[in-house]
C-alpha cells in the first residue's frame, strides 16, 4: 500500500515535464497509478469481503507515534474503489474535456497527487497518519480550486477553502491526539481504538467535538459549508472528483469509522444528527435558487453530505449499512452529474440554466445519462439511490434511540427538496424554455463519445446496482460490517414491499415534484425570506476585518522610522534583563568609589566629553569631544595597568579623528535642525534607561562571580607554555589565535569596503562616457578633475 | 572594582544610545564610536581591579598582576570598532556624495505596507465581481486581462 501511494507521488512529480512535452497525452501517464490500484484491489477483494484485512506497517517517526501503517478492510476497499475507480474515469474525462493549454501537466500532477493522498487517507490505520493525508488532500484541493490562477474569484475561493478546512484539520488533530492519549495502552491504531473505545469522560467529550469540527469543515456541513460552492471555481473534472465523490467524503469517512465507538460519547449523536439534517435541508433549499448548473449540484452535494453525516453519525449498525450504500450511490450519481455539466459547458459554453434551452433534443445521449443519474439522486426506483434512501429511512424508523423520529422527519423534508432541485437541474439543463432571453441550444454540437462515456459508465453503475440489488449488497454489506458488526437481516431490496420507507419515498418524490411544479411561487417566497450568502459574507467579513486589524497594527509598529525600531530593541535590551535582575541585585564585595584619584578625574573628563558630544550642534566640535573621550579612555587604560590597550587606543583614536575630519570636511558645518522636544525627551529617556541598566548590570555581573577569573590561569601559563612575558600578547597570538585571525579578516573586509566606497565616487568622475547631466544628477564633487 | 569606572562606562552607553537615535548620519556614527568606548571600559570593569601590568616572568606571583583576559578582549574590541567606524564613515561619505543628504530617511515602503491592504481588498472585490457573471469555463478570455498594478500609492 505504501508502494501504491509512492507510485502516485512519483507519477505526479513526473507529470509536469511529460505534460510540457506531450500535452494531453500526460493523462495516459497519470491514469496508471489509479489502474494499478484497481488491479491490486481486485487481487485482494475476495479476502477482504470475507472479513479479512490486509495490513502493512513501517516506522516513520516513532517519537511521535507516527507510523506508516496501512490497513485495507472491506469499507476501505469500497473507498478505494471510489477513489481509484472514479479517479481513473475523471482522468480519462479530463483528457477530452480540456482545450489545449500549456499547464495541463500541472493539472495532471495535482490530480494524481490528490489521488495518492486520498488513497493514503482511506487506507491509513494510524490516526496521526490520517491527519497527514487529510492535510495533503486539503492542500491539493486548494491548488486545484485555484488552478485558473489568473482569476481573482478562483484564488479567493481556494483561500477560503484551505482556511476553513485547515482550521478544521487543526481542531481534528487536537481531538485525535486526545483520543490517542486516552486510548487504552496508548495505541494510535484506528482499528484498535474503535474496538476498545477509550474510557468516557470530559476529555473524550471534548475530543469528539474537536474531531467532528474537522469532519464538518471537510465535508462542508453548516455553518462551514460556504467553501464548497466557492470550490466550483475549479475546473469541472475537479468538482466531479474532489468536491463530490471523494475529498468531501473524507469527513464522512472519519465519522463512519469513529461512530461505532463514539456515538454515545458526549454530544456526538446530537451534533451529527442535528448538523447533518440542518445541512441536508439548507443545502437543498439553497440549490433551488441557483442559476448555475454547477452550483445547483454543489448545494445538492452539501445537502447529500448532510444526509450521510446524519446516517453514519447515529452509529447504529443498520444506519451504517444505509450510509455505506448511500455513499456508494452518491459517488456514482454526483460524479456523473458533474461530468454532464462539464459536457454541457464544453458544448454550449454556458452553464446558465436561464439561457440553456432545448439541449435535450440536441444532445439525447447526454440527456439520457443525466436523467439516469439524477433519478438515482432523487431516489427513484429502481436505482441505487432509491434503495439506499429506503435503507436509511428504515434504519431511523427502527431505531430505538430517542429523537430518531425527528431526524426521520427532517430527512423526509430534505428528500422532498432533493427531488425538487433534481427536477430543477434536469429541467434547467435540457428542457425547452420558450421565454428564455438570449437562449443557447439551437446550434450546440453533439459531444465526442469519449467525453460522455465516463459519466455513462457511472450512470449505468447506478442502474445495475439497483436492478441487480444482490450485486451491490455483496459489496455494501461486508463494507458496513467492517465498520461495526453485520447489520442483521438488512439487505438492499429492489422491492421492499408496502412499508413505511416506501411511503416516505413516495412522499419525497411527490412532494418534490409538486414543489418543482410550483417553482414560481416558491421562488417568490424564497426571494422574500432571502438570507442567501449569509455564511459566505460572514466569512469574508471576518477575513477582511482580520486583514484590516493587521494593517492597523502594522501601521503602529512599522512607521518606517529607524529610531523607532532601534528604540524598541534598546528598550527590550534594558527592560527585560532588568526585570530578571531586580530580584537579587547586590553591590559586589570590595567595591570602591575609585581606585585612584586619577581614575576619578579622568572619568569626569570622559563624562564631560561624552555629554558634550550629544549636546553640540557643530560637526567639528562633536568630533573634538569624541577625541576627548577617546584619549580619556586611553588614559584610563594607563591607570588600569593596561599599557597595550593604552597604546592601541592612542594610535587608533588618532586615525579615527583624521578619518572623521577628512569626511566632515565635505559636510555642512552644523547638523540639521533639531527635532521636536518631546521626541528628544523620549530619546533621552531611552538613553538614560540603557545607561542605568548597563551600570546595574556591571555591578551585578561582578557580584555574581563565584569562580576565580580564567585570566589568572592564563597569565600563569603565559611564560611557562606560551613563552612570552606579556600575558596579553600571548593570549592574542597564541591562546586565542583563531579569534585574532578572525579579527584581522574583519579589518581586511572593512578596509576593502571602505576603499571601494571612497573610490566609487572617483571612478564615476574619471569615466568620460558618462554624460554631464547624469554627473550633475549624481552630485559628485567635480572640483578635482579640472572641468 | 571601581564604581567610577562603571559609571563612566554607563555614561558612554547613555550618550552613545542617544546619538544612535538621531537622524543625522554623522551623529549616529559618533554614537557607535561612543558605544564602542563604553564596551571597552565595561570589559575593564569585569577585570575586577586595577594593578600592575600583566607582564610576567618565571618569578612573578600570579595574583600580583591584573587579569589579562579583559585586556585581550578589549584589544579585539577596539580594533573591530575602529573597522566599523571607518566603514560607516565611508558609507556616510558615499551617501553624501550621491544625495547631498546627511539624514537617515524614514522608510516609505514600510509605511505603504499597511496602507496597501485596503486597496488590495477593494481590487480583489472588484475583480471577483467582474468574473461572477461568466458561468462557463470555455468563454472568451476577457477576464484574463492583467489587472493594472498602478493604482497603488
Amino acid at each position: 500500500m505504501t508502494g501504491l501511494v509512492l507510485l502516485h507521488a512519483l507519477v505526479a512529480v513526473l507529470a509536469p515535464a511529460v505534460g510540457a512535452r506531450f500535452g494531453k497525452r500526460v493523462f495516459a501517464l497519470t491514469v496508471i497509478p489509479s489502474l494499478a490500484t484497481l488491479v491490486w484491489l481486485a487481487v485482494h477483494l475476495g479476502d477482504v469481503l470475507d472479513g479479512g484485512a490486509v495490513t502493512e506497517t513501517y516506522q516513520w517517526v516513532p517519537g511521535l507515534d507516527l507510523a506508516l501503517s496501512f490497513r485495507l478492510d472491506a469499507f476501505g476497499a469500497l473507498m478505494v474503489l471510489l477513489v481509484s475507480g472514479i479517479g481513473a474515469l475523471v482522468v480519462a474525462y479530463s483528457a477530452w474535456y480540456f482545450p489545449h493549454r500549456p499547464d495541463l501537466g500541472r493539472f495532471a500532477m495535482l490530480l494524481c497527487g490528490f489521488s495518492g493522498a486520498m488513497l493514503g487517507l482511506v487506507l491509513s490505520d494510524n490516526i496521526l497518519l490520517i491527519f497527514v493525508f487529510w492535510e495533503l488532500t486539503s492542500i491539493t484541493s486548494y491548488l486545484l480550486i485555484g488552478f485558473d490562477d489568473t482569476r481573482e474569484s478562483a484564488r479567493k475561493a481556494a483561500l477560503q477553502a484551505i482556511l476553513i478546512t485547515g482550521a478544521g484539520g487543526l481542531a481534528m488533530l487536537a481531538g485525535l491526539v486526545l483520543i490517542g492519549q486516552q486510548s487504552s495502552g496508548g495505541t494510535w491504531s484506528l482499528d484498535e481504538i474503535v474496538h476498545n473505545a477509550p474510557s468516557e469522560g470530559a476529555v473524550m467529550s471534548w475530543a469528539v467535538v474537536l474531531v467532528l469540527a474537522g469532519a464538518f469543515t471537510k465535508s462542508a456541513q453548516v455553518p462551514f459549508h460556504m467553501w464548497l460552492p466557492g470550490a466550483m471555481a475549479a475546473p469541472t473534472p475537479v468538482s466531479a472528483y474532489l468536491h463530490s465523490a471523494t475529498m468531501v467524503k473524507a469527513g464522512v469517512y472519519l465519522i463512519a469509522r469513529l461512530a461505532p465507538a463514539f456515538a454515545d460519547v458526549g454530544l456526538w449523536r446530537e451534533l451529527t444528527a442535528g448538523v447533518g439534517v440542518a445541512t441536508m435541508i439548507w443545502g437543498a433549499y439553497r440549490a433551488l435558487r441557483q442559476h448555475d448548473l454547477k452550483l445547483v449540484l454543489a448545494f445538492g452535494t452539501i445537502s447529500q453530505l448532510g444526509f450521510l453525516v446524519a446516517l453514519f453519525g447515529w452509529g447504529d449498525s443498520k444506519l451504517l449499512f444505509a450510509g455505506t450504500a448511500m455513499l456508494l450511490a452518491h459517488a456514482f450519481f454526483k460524479a456523473a452529474l458533474f461530468m454532464i455539466v462539464g459536457v454541457i459547458d464544453h458544448q454550449a459554453h454556458s452553464r446558465d440554466l436561464r439561457r440553456l434551452s432545448g439541449l435535450g433534443r440536441r444532445l439525447p445521449a447526454t440527456a439520457i445519462i443525466a436523467t439516469l443519474a439524477a433519478a438515482s439522486m432523487a431516489g427513484v426506483p429502481p436505482l441505487l439511490g432509491f434503495m439506499s434512501k429506503e435503507a436509511g429511512f428504515l434504519g431511523f424508523a427502527d431505531s430505538l434511540h430517542s429523537g430518531a423520529d425527528l431526524v426521520l422527519a427532517g430527512l423526509v423534508v430534505g428528500s422532498i427538496l432533493t427531488t425538487a432541485y433534481t427536477a430543477r437541474f434536469l429541467w434547467g439543463a435540457f428542457a425547452v424554455k420558450p421565454g428564455a432571453e438570449d437562449p443557447i441550444g439551437a446550434e450546440v454540437d453533439r459531444p465526442l463519445p469519449p467525453l460522455i462515456i465516463p459519466a455513462g459508465l457511472l450512470a449505468v453503475a447506478s442502474l445495475v446496482g439497483g436492478l441487480y440489488a444482490p450485486l451491490a449488497d455483496e459489496l455494501v454489506r461486508p463494507a458496513a460490517a467492517a465498520l461495526h458488526e453485520p447489520a442483521g437481516e438488512y439487505h438492499l431490496h429492489l422491492w421492499p414491499g408496502f412499508t413505511l420507507p416506501l411511503l416516505l419515498s413516495a412522499v419525497a418524490l411527490m412532494g418534490g415534484l409538486a414543489l418543482f411544479a410550483l417553482r414560481r411561487p416558491v421562488a417568490a417566497l424564497q426571494r422574500k425570506v432571502a438570507v442567501d450568502n449569509g455564511a459566505d459574507d460572514a466569512f469574508f467579513a471576518l477575513y477582511n476585518a482580520t486583514l484590516r486589524a493587521a494593517a492597523r497594527i502594522t501601521r503602529i509598529v512599522q512607521p518606517g522610522s529607524l529610531s523607532f525600531y532601534l528604540s524598541a530593541v534598546l528598550i527590550t535590551f534594558a527592560v527585560v534583563p532588568a526585570i530578571v535582575m531586580m530580584g537579587d541585585w547586590e553591590v559586589p564585595d570590595g567595591a570602591v568609589w575609585a581606585e585612584s584619584p586619577f581614575q576619578a578625574v579622568i572619568g569626569v573628563i570622559v563624562t564631560v566629553g561624552a555629554v558634550g558630544a550629544t549636546l553640540t550642534r557643530r560637526r567639528f566640535a562633536a568630533v573634538l569631544t569624541l577625541g576627548t573621550v577617546g584619549y580619556g579612555v586611553a588614559m584610563l587604560f594607563v591607570v588600569q595597568g593596561a599599557p597595550d590597550l593604552a597604546l592601541t587606543q592612542f594610535l587608533i583614536e588618532t586615525v579615527v579623528l583624521v578619518l572623521f575630519l577628512m569626511v566632515l570636511r565635505r559636510l555642512p558645518e552644523r547638523f540639521a535642525p533639531r527635532r521636536t522636544s518631546s521626541l528628544r525627551a523620549a530619546h533621552a529617556l531611552v538613553a538614560l534607561g540603557v545607561g542605568a541598566f548597563v551600570f546595574a548590570m556591571a555591578l551585578a555581573s561582578l557580584a555574581a562571580r563565584t569562580e576565580r577569573p580564567l585570566g589568572h590561569e592564563m597569565s600563569e601559563v603565559a611564560y611557562a607554555e606560551g613563552g612570552g612575558r606579556n600575558a596579553v600578547n600571548v593570549i592574542l597570538a597564541d591562546i586565542r589565535a583563531f579569534d585574532t585571525m578572525g579579527e584581522i579578516v574583519v579589518i581586511a573586509v572593512a578596509a576593502i569596503g571602505t576603499a571601494a566606497l571612497v573610490r566609487a565616487g572617483r571612478a564615476r568622475r574619471d569615466d568620460e562616457a558618462v554624460p554631464d547631466e547624469i554627473r550633475a544628477g549624481v552630485g559628485v564633487d567635480d572640483g578635482g578633475d579640472g572641468r | 572594582m571601581s564604581i567610577a569606572l562603571a559609571l563612566t562606562a554607563s555614561v558612554l552607553f547613555a550618550s552613545g544610545t542617544y546619538l544612535l537615535l538621531q537622524r543625522t548620519l554623522t551623529r549616529v556614527i559618533l554614537g557607535v564610536a561612543l558605544l564602542g568606548h563604553g564596551t571597552v571600559l565595561l570589559l575593564q570593569v569585569s577585570g575586577g581591579r586595577a594593578g600592575d601590568a600583566p607582564i610576567v616572568g618565571p618569578d612573578t606571583v600570579g595574583s600580583s598582576v591584573v587579569d589579562p583576559l579583559p585586556h585581550a578582549l578589549a584589544l579585539t574590541a577596539i580594533v573591530i570598532s575602529f573597522g566599523i567606524t571607518a566603514f560607516l564613515l565611508a558609507l556616510a561619505y558615499r551617501s553624501w556624495a550621491l544625495t547631498h543628504d546627511d539624514q537617515v530617511q524614514d522608510d516609505i515602503e514600510d509605511r505603504i505596507v499597511a496602507r496597501r491592504v485596503e486597496l488590495d481588498l477593494e481590487r480583489s472585490e472588484a475583480a471577483a465581481a467582474r468574473e461572477a457573471e461568466d458561468l462557463t469555463e470555455f468563454g472568451p478570455d476577457d477576464h484574463r486581462t492583467p489587472i493594472d498594478d498602478e493604482d497603488r500609492p
